[in-house]
């Protein structure tokens, strides 16, 4: 320990230990005695019968007790649901039965891809390529295509993302500049029994997708400018 | 008919129907609940999806999900090891524990001609040739003098296969694992049979059958649980306990496992060659409490059951040994066995749980910790035992 130039600190001699000699010129240098008890001359018995109760009093309370319900089972260490007699009227039983019962993640979990909705259901995406560049794992592709729509421009025709190469940074969702691409799903991304089906499509995650509001490349009236009501039209272009 | 009852009372039968079909499901029925109950120990659920199709079961199937797969699982054999000895370890660990079983009174003897009428002990005591108790089936497949000293006998057989298993792996920690095994077993065997040494002398009979019928002692009815020998040797029970639990090399007496840092004498074991030392495991667990059980617990015997039905209050007849007198509920032959069967099972399977609830409480013992607690602390309590109890009876019982 480095904290040996606190003079102050170690001049009382730690409890439990029989001190037999102390050094003349080194006050804290002292010879000390200790003393355990040798396991093997003091009966087991008595710490064995009180582990016994531990364990007992939990395998009776989580064997006769009904379970506590998923919310409080979710929050780490919460305290049982209701009290009817004492304090134990729910068992301890942390388990979550996962495919059953589901906890609710936090709001910023980043969960399986989305690709958010105009409001005709069309793809939000303008297939910029801003997330296919950033992301670190390469794992988005996307081949663009031209849209009727020369507002818009582009769109995706392909928009892939392998989920097994995903590292769940959120780094995409950052760099879309109109708000087509989050991970807010909830979701994660689920076991698959071959590597092809670990891959996200454009349908599967426009079939999460939510309709978005937001205005696409910071452009025209929105909330920023402020003083404007956002019109339908305004969300389309 | 006569050769009906002939083939039940053939021990090939009783072994079947015993061991086959009560002890090895009871064992392997042992290998769920002992991940369930753990689980409710620790506030967890433990295994509960094992299901065929919509029968779940909480998971009981487990058991059998375990067995297909041990049983599909590649029968690897490493290079280098000694192939037949290989072979024969789980064997030799096996064996013997189904071997002994022989000596356990699953039951009380059956009298098929008095099935359905209350028996009459005083008949039975007086002419036990008489019609109605002829053709009895036992429920103990060898009823042996020496019950106890059998047990012992096949019982350390078991231990080679440990060692066996450890030296003909070619592996340094399999062998460390059979060495630990057999030393383990050398030093609780000893404090084991002494500490039964007691119940010797008290009952004067090493023959399970007449311990769990008699009782401690003659005044009274051996279903009275006054009369069961936990009460008359305490530290005897104790001891035996304990040492129990070592002999089935399980935790706190897991040495020759010792998962953290050997692996055990089991080490180059895989699939169903593993699962046979595994299963031996298990059904020693049950053994051992069937012996508990008829040595301490008086057995198949229901508290205040007598062979013609409930009695409280009653005294011995000490010419014929048959309780007589008091209140008594005289019930059919069938309805008594049927009850004493249940006792058993009940006994026995109280005690396993027991012996799961021990084994996931305590902490291992180190290797040197295990030798002091056997040599040091049962051996010479098993021998002061065996001195207090032969001092008691001479001087209070033999006067
Ligand atoms: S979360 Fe990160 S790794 Fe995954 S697709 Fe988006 S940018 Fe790429
Ligand atoms: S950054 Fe947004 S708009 Fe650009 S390609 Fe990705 S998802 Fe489409």
């Amino acid at each position: 320990m480095s904290a040996s130039h606190h003079d102050d600190v170690h001049d009382e001699a730690p409890a439990g230990l029989k001190v037999l000699a102390v050094s003349t010129t080194h006050p804290r240098v002292r010879t000390v005695q200790i003393s355990r008890p040798e396991p093997q001359d003091v009966s087991f018995l008595a710490a064995t019968a009180k582990g016994l109760g531990v364990t007992l009093k939990h395998f009776a309370r989580n064997l006769f007790l009904p379970r506590k319900s998923l919310a409080a089972r979710a929050q780490a260490g919460a305290p049982p649901d209701e009290k009817f007699f004492g304090d134990f009227q729910r068992n301890e039983i942390e388990t979550v039965q996962y495919p059953e019962e589901k906890v609710k993640y936090p709001e910023r979990f980043r969960g399986l891809h989305r690709l958010t909705l105009r409001d005709d259901g069309a793809v939000r995406c303008v297939a910029c390529m801003c997330c296919p560049t950033v992301c670190p794992a390469h794992c988005i592709t996307i081949i663009p295509a031209e849209t009727d729509d020369k507002g818009i421009e582009k769109k995706p025709a392909v928009f892939e993302i392998d989920e097994l190469r995903c590292v769940v940074c959120g780094l995409c969702v950052e760099a879309c500049p109109c708000d087509a691409i989050r991970m807010d799903t909830g979701e994660h991304a689920k076991p698959v029994e071959d590597r092809a089906r670990a891959i996200e499509t454009k349908e599967t995650m426009m079939a999460r997708g939510v309709p978005s509001i937001a205005t696409q490349g910071g452009e025209g009236p929105n909330w920023r400018a402020g003083g404007h009501e956002v019109t339908p039209d305004d969300v389309n272009r | 008919m006569k050769t009906l009852y002939d083939i039940l009372d053939w021990p090939g039968t009783k072994w079947i129907f015993l061991i086959l079909a009560l002890v090895m499901p009871l064992a392997s029925l042992l290998t769920w609940a002992e991940r369930r109950q753990s689980a409710m120990m620790q506030d967890r659920l433990g295994p509960n999806r094992a299901n065929i199709g919509p029968i779940k079961l909480k998971g009981i199937l487990h058991f059998v999900a375990d067995a297909v797969k041990m049983i599909f699982k590649e029968d690897f054999v490493p290079a280098n090891v000694h192939k037949g000895l290989f072979t024969l370890a789980p064997i030799l660990a096996l064996a013997p524990v189904l071997i002994a079983f022989c000596i356990i009174p699953f039951g009380p003897t059956i009298y098929p001609h008095s099935y359905f009428e209350t028996l009459d002990p005083y008949l039975l005591a007086t002419q036990p040739t008489n019609v109605k108790f002829a053709d009895s089936i036992r429920m103990q497949m060898f009823q042996v003098d020496f019950g106890l000293i059998f047990y012992f006998a096949v019982l350390t057989l078991a231990n080679y296969g440990g060692t066996i298993a450890g030296w003909a792996s070619y592996n340094k920690w399999a062998l460390l694992g059979g060495l630990r095994s057999s030393s383990q077993m050398m030093s609780y065997e000893v404090a084991m049979g002494l500490a039964l040494m007691g119940a010797f002398l008290v009952t004067g009979s090493l023959e399970p059958g007449f311990i769990a019928a008699h009782g401690a002692s003659n005044e009274m009815s051996g279903s009275n649980p006054l009369n069961w020998l936990w009460l008359w040797q305490p530290v005897g029970f104790l001891l035996f306990f304990t040492a129990a639990i070592a002999e089935t090399k399980r935790a706190p007496f897991d040495i020759p496992e010792g998962e953290p840092e050997i692996i055990g004498y089991f080490v180059e074991y895989s699939g169903m060659r593993w699962g046979i030392f595994f299963l031996a495991e298990f059904i020693e667990i049950v053994f051992i409490s069937s012996v508990i059980a008829t040595v301490f617990f008086g057995g198949w015997q229901v508290p205040f059951l007598d062979a013609d039905g409930f009695r409280i209050g009653g005294y011995m007849d000490p010419i014929h040994h048959v309780s007589v007198g008091g209140w008594s509920l005289p019930l059919p032959h069938a309805v008594v066995t049927g009850l004493q069967f249940a006792a058993f099972g009940l006994k026995v399977i109280l005690l396993c749980w027991f012996q799961l609830l021990v084994r996931w409480t305590l902490p291992r013992f180190r290797a040197d910790q295990l030798m002091a607690l056997g040599w040091k602390l049962l051996l010479p309590l098993s021998l002061a035992n065996i001195m207090v109890t032969a001092l008691i009876k001479l001087l209070f019982m033999e006067a």
